[in-house]
This record gives C-alpha cells, structure tokens and sequence, in this order.
C-alpha cells in the first residue's frame, strides 16, 4: 500500500513540482488570465509538433531522441531554398516540407543505423550524431550555399559572396498556417474594438461573456497537431506500432518472434525524424526569423525538457504527457523572468533558472530511469529467488 | 497428423552426431518419435541435450561449426534445417527454459506475437501489411481458445508481468499450439520454476495435447515427473544414447544411475587422482549424532538461511556448516546456484542471510569484511575476476595481500608507502618453485600463462593471504588432466598441512568425491542433501535430479511394498 503511493508520487513527482512553483510565480508575475492563455496557445502550437515527433522512438524502446535536432536541420535548409527562390504562403511552407523530407529520410536513416550499432546506448550516441550533423549542416549552409548550391537573392548572403547569413528573415510564410484559419475568442466589450482593428468579417469569433480582452487562436496549426495526434493514436494500433512496442520491451524476444527488429529500429528513427524537420517548419513560421546557426540548437533539448516535465519518461510517453508538458514548461518560461524580476529585480535570474531547471529536468530524470530499471531488475531477480530467504 | 501415412515416424533420428572442434558431444544417437508419444529425454549437464536440440531445432551455431552427422527424417522424408523456421515449418516446435515473453504485453499479444491478426486496409498495397491495425476481438479469441487446449483458465487480456510464474509456462506452451501445424513440441525444463501443484497441472495439459496426436519431448532433470509423465525416457550420457526404454520398466534410482555412471566406471576415473584414504569417518559420526559433538567443536563457517541473486545462479535458502580443517564440497548441475554460495558468502553479488566465521557473524555484500577475515576465495572467473592478465606473476600472486594485509610495502601507513619489489618476486619465487609453476619467471605476464598455470597462480594469490577458509570454485574448470591432478593434491595437501579448511565449489562430482570429506548437492537454489564422499555415485544423482533423502526412501518403500 504505501509503495504503491510511493509510486504515484514517483511517477508523478515532476509535473507536481512544476505545478506547484506555477502557482507561486503566475501571481508573482502579474500578468493577466488573457495574456497568459494567448501566449500559451502560441506556444503549444508552437512546439507541439516537435515535442510529438519523440513519441514513436520512446515506444520502440529507443528512449529521448536526442537525434530530432537532425530532422530540424533537414527542415531548415527546406525554408532556406523557399526563402531565396520566394515561393511564399502556403504554398512555401509545403515546398519546404517537401524539400526537406528527403534529406530527412536519409539522415534519420543515417541516423538509425548508427544507433543499430550502439544498441543500449541511443541517447548519449543520437546527441553526439546530433553534434556530428551540425557540423555537416554548417559546412553546407556556410561554404556550399551561394556556392554549390546556387542562392540569388544576395540579402541572404554573407557580404563574402558564399554563406548564408545567421538571421534570416521569414516574413514569406510567417504566421501563415497560425492565420489560416483566422479565429478569436473575447469578451463582449472586446469584440467590436478587436474587429475594428484587424479588419471585419474573416475571423471566427468565439465570444464569451465573462472574458475580458482577447485571445488569437491558431487554428490551423492546433488542427494540424490534432490530426498529428490521430496520426500517433492510430499508429499504436498497427502491426508497426505492436512490432514496435514489442521491440520496445525486449528486443531478444521480438527477433525470436520473427519480427525484424533493426529494420523496424530504422522506421522509428526515421518517421521521427521526418516529423521533427515538419515540426521545425511549423516552429519557424510562428517565428518568422530563421537563425541560420542557432535555431535548431536548442530544439531538441528543450523539447525533450518539455516532455520530461509532462511527466514522461525515457521508457513511457503518451500525448498527454505533450500537453501537460508543454504547458508547464512554457509557462515557466513566460512567467518565472517576470516573476524573477519582480522578486529580486533581476529578470536575469528567472532566464537563468528556466535554462538551470530544462537541463536539471533532463538530468534527473536519466537518473530516475537508471535507478528505476535497476529497481525492477533487483524485483525480478527477487521474484526468482522465490518466498524463502527474507527480504 | 501424418494421415496418408500412419507407419512411419513422426520424427526420426538416425546415427546423429556432432563434433565441436574436434571434441565429440554427441555419437550416435539414434531413435524415432511417434504421434501423440510423450517422450522424456534426461542427460546430466554436458550429456549432449542442447546440442541435439540444437541440431533438431536447425540453430545456426550448428552449421557454422561444421554440421552434423547422420540423417534426419520427417514423415519418412529426409530434411537438415538450417534455421529455426525450417523446423516451424515441419512442425516443429521448442519451449525454451528461459521465458520468452514480453511482460508488458497480454497474454493474448504474447500468443500471437508476429502472427497478429489483422485488419486489411487500402495502405497495405501502398506500404506492406505492417500499416493494418490489429484485430483485437479475433486475436482474444484466437488466444483464448489455443489456451483452452491446454486445460488451463486464463484471462486472455491478463497483462504476462501481473501473472504468476506458473501461468507464464502456460502462455509459452498456447503460443507454439497456436501454429496451426505444430506436431511436435521441445519442452526444456518446463517445470523448473513451477511450484507443485503448477507442475501437475501443466503434466495435466501435456496429456491431453498428447492424446489430441502431438507428440511431445519433455526434457527434465526431476526424475518424478519424468517417470509419471512420459511413456518412454531416453537417457544420454557424454553424448551417447545410453539407454531407451518404456518407462515402466525403470524406477527413478535405476535412471539416476544411468545418468550418472555406474559404480564400476567410477573407479576407473578415480584412478586420475591419487588416491588418499578419505577421512569420514569422524565427520559422519557427527552427522548422525549432531547434538552430541555440536557444543565441542566450533564449525569454521555456519551458513543460515543464505541467499544470493547471482545472476544464473540464484541461491534461495541455503543452511549448512562446515568443521574446522574439513574439506567440504558442494556440487550440483550449473544454473541451480552452487556458484552463487561461495561468490555470496565473499560478497561478490548482492545476498542475505547469517554467515558465521567462527562463532563471529560475517558482515555480507563486502569483499573487504570477508577478506579482513582472512578468507580466501579463487574464483571460477579465472581471467576475468582472478587475475590481472596484463600484470605480471608477482604482482597477481601478491596483490591481494598488498591490498587487504599492507604486506609488501615500504615506508609509513597512511601516509606515503611504496611497494617492495624484492619481497613480492621472492615471494612469487616461492610458490612458482612450490606448486610448479610453468613460466619464464615472476615478471612473466598472467595472461601468457596457460590454464592449469593460470589456477595455480590463483591457488598461490589465495594462499599468500594465509586464510582461515579458503572457497574456491570449479579448479580444474579449463585445465588439462595433468594439471587437474596437481591442482587437487596442493589443495589437500595445503588442507593438512596447515589446517585450513577448504570449500570447493565443482562441476565434476568425481573430482569433489575424491578430495572432499563431505559433498553437499545443490538443486533448485537449496541444499538437497549433505551426503560423505564415499556414498555410492548414485546417491549423488538422486538429488542432484531434484529427489531429496525423503523423497528417494518413500519410493523405495512404494517399491518393496
């Protein structure tokens, strides 16, 4: 009885603890309910992708796919030809995906063989890969774009004549999927002065009578990320998703079976990668600046914080624990500057402990893992042992 | 079934044998096996068993060391399988000691691993068959009905790391009758870890598929269960088919017996070490007579309630005493923990229980404690836990001592000391002149010694600790018959001149008869009986198959009765 409530909390000790902090810091901040849910909405549209293209590789039993930073760079050099060559809108957003889904299937597939070879040891391996290709992606974007690979618009390039600058502006397809679909919720008093402003008639318009201020909805991109999740629903139920799991828990008994275990080891890194270079693109167009050099630094760690602090694992991870995730983390990362401030002065201090808290996350829960699977590695060897003998 | 041909065998064997590397695991081997026939297979460890399932269940191992001789026949039709499919195929199908089960998954999932049933779909000529869903409701059913089969009641959904040992024996056996063609079915050790009653219930099941036409291999070392399930048993012995009968006309000692060697052929072996009046006699009396003699004499090392989680090599309840300058032996067939106890009683793996040294209780999980109580231990990992390979002989020999003791240092505790060169090569001198040691030299590297040299270097190290108990386990694992010989006599001539007792852990029954005063049998985790060296070999195989003292005295009863 009280291990089975010691285990909850174990399980659930991270979400809680974030839950818990958000409380104190949202008042300490000041921001105002509308505010909050906006930026909220924008960053769950934001990040969700990314963070679900970790999913599939979890259930395979590779754990944290620290190699998503691969499909980011795939989606980046994609936006990087549609912005010179100017196809702009929709349009744009979907030729990038088409461009970088190749690259992104030979890297992830790269990427799976690689860790076939390093079996037991995916995630340390896939973030040193994830070191490995930012190399080959600075040597392409820096020497051979404007170079081998031709760019005409010289806005792009570095004042050298090869190269492609570290900011580079997005204004094509900025915010294009966000605003597709163009809606709103707000309170009655706010309706009409938000109409007014942004012009009549193309919005979707919620209101709500007890609401203050307004909140823009991206639409398109929850709907996006609501078939992303369908997609995942429905994956765990095909034979894949069943080899998969299977793979997940014991990779012995799985090849006895007969099911084709480093091959389906392949498909897992490769779909997610594939998704992490669509997720990239979805994260840039809400961006609307590519930082040529930097942008795909951080993704996947903070990605992965992200799902930690939803209350996955390395071994165990639903779409819940996305949401909840990515709620809590970004509202850490909203709040806690401000609330820092407002605390101590210092709106250093909450920036520094946002990125002291995504490494922290990360950290601990590897170790959670670590003495999680000894811990049922002592149970079973116990459980062997039979009754006799105490303990 | 074999419908248009009822005469001929199911399987047949015919003059089956194999050669590692020149050394002959199997010769010879020939019999057949019938539909609906429940069949018991028995061998000791290193009969040949595995190899010969290997050879018929097409393992790859095989064919890349060579093949195998003879022919093999299904159905009166000559085949050689070259991988495991092959033998699906023909209907062949295998239970393996070890589960094979995914835990997180049903029992349902588990049966139908990589055979799920399917819903078809439009993707599937877009990609494979991989992209359908699976169909729950015919895989329940499906399931549900492979374990109805076998008599047994189990929840289809049941998750397999929520069930009980016992019921996961079950799901394995549902998953090889779900193959639609399957006629034959291997069982290894099937009731190894059942409890009793689990145990009957699975003979229960074997029946009944039996009369349904499969035929069945059972392989076992509890002897019992052989005799009461199987129609026929076959027994193997150092690879060849010693004996193959119906099995009403053997009782479970005659089947210990063959399995073990005969008196006669005892003796012929025995003549490898020199012979040595064997000192029981004061011993055994105090076996019979325990209370009396208990209070004179402290036991060097009394072991209660241990247990170990050595990984292959688990010891569940272990209780037994050892008197000052005994030679004591424990033996057993490997996997059932009789290398776990020594390795426990060191500290070597994570273990429990009471270990007194002399009256004082040993502190467990610490090298350090049991070597500070001046025990010795020469482990059966002789390359790996043993030895530094890449060091040379006086430091293998003097390291332990240096470590645990501080001899063969210079200089001040604590604070700066160095080691003494002079003293470890003198040293190192001394036991390579004393035990005869093949080398260059004390500063010749361990690793290029060879195996019997290598022991002795072990011996050595273990003796420069001048220990009070001295364990070791499998010394004449890997080591020619030459050096076996001279390995046994340091030992016992170390245990008489100096007193120590000595605990050795072996394989090889014959070798512990000859040194041991007394030889202990493991099975199954625990202690199946404490026998002096000179009982009749047969005595030892009754327990090392499973059979205790009372067990084997009620046969005998139901017997003569």
């Amino acid at each position: 009885m009280i291990r089975k409530l010691f285990d909850i909390i174990a399980n659930n000790a991270v979400p809680a603890v974030f839950i818990i902090i958000s409380a104190f810091a949202i008042p300490l901040s000041g921001y105002s309910a509308s505010y909050l849910i906006q930026e909220l909405l924008t960053r769950i549209g934001r990040n969700s992708f990314l963070i679900l293209s970790l999913l599939i590789p979890i259930m395979a039993g590779m754990g944290l796919n620290f190699g998503m930073v691969l499909g980011a760079m795939a989606g980046q050099i994609g936006l990087l030809l549609v912005c010179d060559w100017g196809v702009v809108g929709i349009p744009g957003m979907v030729l990038a995906c088409l461009i970088g889904t190749p690259i992104a299937i030979v890297l992830g597939l790269f990427c799976g063989g690689v860790l076939n070879r390093a079996k037991g040891r995916e995630m340390v391996t896939s973030y040193i890969l994830g070191f490995f290709i930012n190399g080959v992606y600075q040597m392409v974007v820096l020497y051979f774009m404007g170079w081998i690979i031709p760019i005409t618009n010289p806005a792009m390039l570095l004042s050298r004549g090869y190269g492609v600058r570290n900011a580079i502006s997005l204004l094509g397809i900025r915010g294009v999927l966000d605003n597709l679909i163009p809606a709103v919720i707000s309170g009655t008093t706010a309706t009409q002065q938000f109409l007014s402003v942004n012009g009549n008639g193309a919005f979707i318009v919620c209101q709500l009578p007890f609401f203050e201020g307004y909140i823009r909805i991206p639409l398109a991109t929850l709907i996006v990320i609501a078939l992303f999740c369908l997609f995942i629903i429905w994956f765990r139920k095909t034979k894949l998703g069943q080899d998969m799991r299977a793979i997940g828990q014991s990779q012995a008994v799985a090849d006895s079976a007969g099911i084709p275990v480093n091959r389906t080891r392949i498909i897992a890194i490769v779909i997610s990668t594939v998704l992490a270079c669509y997720g990239q693109i979805i994260y840039l167009q809400n961006m609307g600046t590519l930082n040529t050099y930097n942008s795909h630094d951080q993704t996947g760690m903070f990605s992965i914080a992200a799902l930690l602090i939803g209350g996955a694992s390395v071994s165990h991870a639903s779409i819940a624990n996305v949401f909840v995730g990515v709620i809590l983390f970004h509202l850490m990362f909203i709040v806690a500057p401000v609330a820092g401030k407002n605390l101590v002065g210092d709106a250093q201090i909450g920036e520094y402990f946002r990125v002291f808290v995504s490494y922290g996350i990360i950290a601990i829960s590897l170790v959670l893992h670590a003495w999680r699977r000894n811990r049922e590695k002592e149970a079973a060897r116990r459980s062997l042992r039979g009754n006799k003998g105490g303990n | 079934m074999s419908d248009n041909n009822n005469n001929a065998p199911l399987l047949q064997l015919d003059h089956i044998g194999k050669e590692f590397y020149g050394n002959r695991v199997l010769s010879d081997i020939t019999f057949d096996i019938h539909a609906g026939e429940i069949i018991g297979l028995v061998g000791e460890n290193g009969a040949g068993k595995s190899t010969l399932l290997n050879i018929l269940f097409g393992m790859p191992v095989i064919a890349s060391t060579g093949g195998y001789e003879g022919r093999l026949q299904v159905d009166g039709k000559n085949v050689r399988f070259t991988s495991p499919n092959q033998a699906l195929a023909h209907g062949i199908g295998m239970v393996h000691q070890e589960f094979s089960l995914i835990p997180g998954f049903t029992a349902a999932e588990n049966i139908l691993l990589n055979r799920e049933v399917l819903n078809g779909s439009i993707m599937n000529y877009v990609f494979s068959d991989r992209v359908s869903t699976l169909d729950r409701e015919a895989m329940h059913n499906r399931a549900s009905a492979a374990i109805h089969t076998l008599g047994v009641n189990i929840n289809p959904d049941m998750i397999v790391s929520e069930m009980p040992v016992g019921y996961k024996q079950f799901i394995e056996i549902a998953r090889e009758i779900d193959r639609k063609n399957t006629r034959l079915l291997f069982l290894d050790e099937p009731t190894a870890v059942l409890t009793e009653t689990e145990a009957d219930i699975l003979l229960t099941a074997l029946k009944k598929l039996a009369k349904q036409g499969i035929a069945i291999v059972f392989i076992s070392h509890r002897l019992s269960e052989v005799k009461t399930l199987c129609s026929r048993i076959l027994v193997l012995r150092d690879g060849r088919l010693i004996t193959d009968q119906p099995a009403e006309n053997l009782t479970t000692r005659e089947i210990a017996a063959l399995m073990v060697g005969r008196e006669s052929e005892r003796k012929e072996i025995q003549v490898e070490f020199p012979s040595e009046p064997v000192r029981v006699d004061d011993v055994n009396e105090e076996i019979i007579k325990p209370k009396k003699k208990k209070k004179k004499v402290k036991p060097a090392i009394k072991v209660e309630h241990l247990w170990v989680d050595m990984p292959g090599e688990t010891v569940r309840d272990v209780s037994f005493e050892v008197k000052k300058g005994e030679i004591f032996g424990i033996g057993g067939l490997a996997g059932h923990g009789k290398l776990g106890i020594p390795n426990g009683i060191m500290g070597l793996y994570p273990a429990g229980g009471k270990v007194r040294l002399f009256g004082r209780s040993l502190t467990l999980n610490k090298p350090r404690a049991a070597l500070n109580r001046k025990m010795a231990f020469v482990s059966e990992d002789r390359r790996g836990v043993g030895l530094l390979l890449d060091e040379p002989l006086d430091w293998n020999i003097t390291f332990t001592a240096m470590q645990t003791q501080g001899r063969f240092l210079l200089g001040i505790p604590y604070i700066c000391q160095f080691r003494n060169e002079y003293a470890m090569t003198k040293e190192a001198k001394k036991y390579i002149e004393a035990l005869s040691i093949k080398c260059t030299g004390p500063h010749q590297l361990a690793g290029e010694l060879s195996g019997g040299n290598q022991q002795k270097v072990c011996l050595a190290k273990a003796f420069v600790l001048k220990p009070n108990i001295l364990l070791i386990c499998e010394p004449t694992r890997g080591i020619d018959i030459g050096a076996k010989s001279l390995v046994l006599d340091t030992l016992k001539n170390y245990n008489k001149e100096n007193g120590t007792t000595i605990i050795i852990t072996s394989s090889e029954l014959e070798e512990l008869r000859s040194v041991c005063d007394r030889v202990a049998i493991v099975d199954e985790g625990k202690i199946a009986g404490i026998l002096p060296a000179s009982s009749p070999a047969e005595d030892f195989g009754m327990l090392m198959m499973g059979q205790t003292k009372q067990a084997n005295d009620n046969e005998e009863e139901e017997a003569s009765a």
